[in-house]
């Protein structure tokens, strides 16, 4: 899968209070009521800003805090393509995954508010084509790869009924 | 080769001779949701097909984070909630029974040797009773209903040696909030902490809670501590559960092993807007606050509540704020009232809320207003975390929120501790 978009760049340490308040996620199960306060707290019209497709990229430990899964959710229902981040912190990592977000591992130490990008997902790569730079990508652990490819962990389970990574 | 705590449950409950690095499915002992996870779980566990539990007696529900509910969207989820639990037959506890973190401990839902997970980021309280217990999402929560199991990478550890002990008006926050200014948000992302050595073995076990919950907020899977006798005397009349306890081998290999001398610990503070933004309290000494804050899954138990009331007792605080205290379950608030604890934070001026999350995260019960500076004893001061992103949340031990309390201001609770 092919994946463009223009680059929203955050910082550091973005937790998932940031990604979704509290005060909304308690609410609703509708999540695209939830996905129009994405990242508010950072930027109050972020929401109105995204095109479709458009990345979210981030430094270090993206993610952090609350378990809440409304925060990957949240994102892929804003139309965010991707995340792209130096590296994510543990249970959001997963529940992207599990709820079939992608998020890709990278250097984003050269990527720029508003540059172009190109994710590809298969071959692992992130074409930067504003500055023309190629970036490596830290592959997922085989069983992620299996959930992904299967669309997420309900899919997984609709199809095997269990785990089932053999 | 010898294996850390983690190496030797995910072997247990694996079946397997495990080691970091590897990835394991599970066996789960506990599993449990809250409401703000929980209707997503139940979402999910319906468009997974699934039709029974793995075991309802090894799953519950807390409605917790937003109790009593606060809004017709909140009512809904817990309508929902009590449904599922009532049809499934799972474990439901409903509001005024407290803090998940308080509960599945307190309730002898869990011992040490388990394995548990729950959708809630600060699951990893109860390896402070040598329980390894982590936080997952709503889909993860699922999966482990239906089916008893979970995968997970078994991870490395980092071993925080603890000695000495702590000076009086000094206490376990002050300790695990160095740890995390130390070691940053994400310092130990992926992995586990273990906690040992003589200053956590002189500790009572909720002062150890307050060590384990907070290790997430340094990015660790879990926050292990080794079983003793003050672990057992704990246990004791709590649960019918059989301990199976599991130590370290002292040949087991550590990622890294930092080594804290507890003589030379200060009081100290999170500031605004991260954990890992921690300085010795005198460094913000005198600052005004609007708002104290003493409870949830940190610092809300007997001990945090008796350590308030006493600097509180036959005072008043101070006018130019407004004082609230949630206990962390209906038990620890019986026992406070019983021991005259909560008269005395009632009368020293303190609004006692409902057993529960909800002024930490932002649903209600005291969401500050612009500008305004919260002092808390909860364990995260991301901005708009309790409900106002123009807000300003300082966090500190139960002391240090009671003896600032009094003043108005940023105190240093050992000039009130006799």
């Amino acid at each position: 899968m092919l994946l463009k978009g223009k680059a929203f760049v955050f910082g550091n340490d973005i937790n998932t209070d940031y990604i979704i308040s509290g005060k909304y996620k308690f609410k609703t199960l509708d999540m695209n009521e939830l996905a129009r306060h994405v990242m508010e707290d950072l930027d109050p019209d972020f929401y109105e800003k995204i095109n479709k497709g458009d990345m979210i990229v981030a430094g270090s430990n993206f993610g952090c805090g609350s378990s809440r899964e409304q925060a990957p959710l949240a994102i892929k229902h804003a139309n965010i393509s991707c995340v792209l981040a130096s590296s994510f912190a543990r249970i959001f990592y997963r529940n992207a995954i599990n709820t079939g977000l992608p998020v890709i591992e990278c250097d984003t130490s050269q990527i720029d508010d508003a540059d172009v990008l190109e994710v590809d997902l298969q071959k692992g790569i992130v074409y930067n084509k504003t500055k023309s730079m190629e970036i490596p990508v830290t592959p997922l652990p085989d069983v992620m790869i299996k959930i992904l490819r299967d669309g997420g962990l309900i899919q997984h389970f609709q199809k095997h009924g269990d785990f089932n990574f053999d | 080769m010898g294996k850390t705590i983690s190496e030797k449950i995910f072997s247990q409950h694996s079946g397997e001779d495990v080691y970091a690095g590897d990835l394991v499915i599970a066996r789960l002992d506990f599993v449990m949701g809250q409401d703000g996870t929980a209707p997503l779980a139940i979402h999910s566990f319906n468009e997974m097909g699934g039709k029974t539990l793995f075991d309802p007696s090894k799953v519950a529900f807390v409605i917790d984070h937003s109790a009593p509910s606060p809004l017709e969207g909140v009512s809904a989820l817990h309508k929902l909630m009590r449904e599922f639990s009532h049809d499934k037959k799972l474990l439901l506890y409903d509001i005024g029974d407290g803090v998940c973190h308080q509960l599945v401990p307190e309730q002898g839902h869990v011992v040490p040797g388990d394995l548990v997970v729950g959708a809630d980021s600060h699951t990893c309280t109860y390896g402070a009773i040598n329980v390894f217990s982590t936080g997952v999402g709503s889909t993860d929560l699922a999966a482990a209903m239906i089916s008893g199991k979970l995968w997970f990478k078994v991870p490395e550890t980092i071993q925080f040696r603890c000695e000495g002990i702590l000076q009086p008006g000094v206490f376990s926050k002050d300790l695990i909030l160095r740890i995390i200014g130390d070691i940053s948000a994400d310092g130990a992302t992926y992995m586990a902490a273990e906690f040992t050595g003589e200053g956590i073995a002189q500790m009572e076990i909720e002062e150890r809670f307050t060590i384990a919950n907070m290790a997430i907020e340094m990015g660790a899977k879990a926050g292990l501590m080794e079983y003793d006798e003050k672990v057992e005397a704990w246990l004791s009349g709590r649960t019918q559960k059989t301990p199976r306890p599991v130590a370290p081998d002292p040949d087991a290999r550590y990622h890294e092993v930092k080594i804290y001398d507890l003589r030379q610990l200060e009081p100290q503070v999170a500031c605004p807007h991260t954990v890992d933004n921690v300085s010795p309290l005198q460094e913000v000494e005198n600052l005004p606050i609007q708002q104290a804050f003493l409870g949830t899954c940190t610092n809300g138990r007997l001990l945090d509540l008796e350590v308030a009331a006493r600097i509180l007792s036959g005072k008043k605080i101070s006018r130019d704020l407004r004082f609230i205290v949630a206990p962390a379950s209906r038990a620890v608030y019986l026992e406070a009232m019983n021991r005259g604890i909560i008269q005395t934070l009632v009368e020293a001026g303190a609004a006692v809320v409902t057993p529960g999350c909800g002024p930490c995260v932002g649903t209600h019960n005291g969401v500050p207003s612009d500008g305004e500076v919260v002092l808390s004893t909860a364990n995260r001061n991301f901005k708009g975390r309790m409900g106002n992103s123009k807000a300003f949340i300082y966090l500190a031990s139960p002391a240090t929120v009671a003896a600032s309390a009094l003043t108005g201001k940023i105190t240093d609770p050992r000039s009130v501790l006799a």
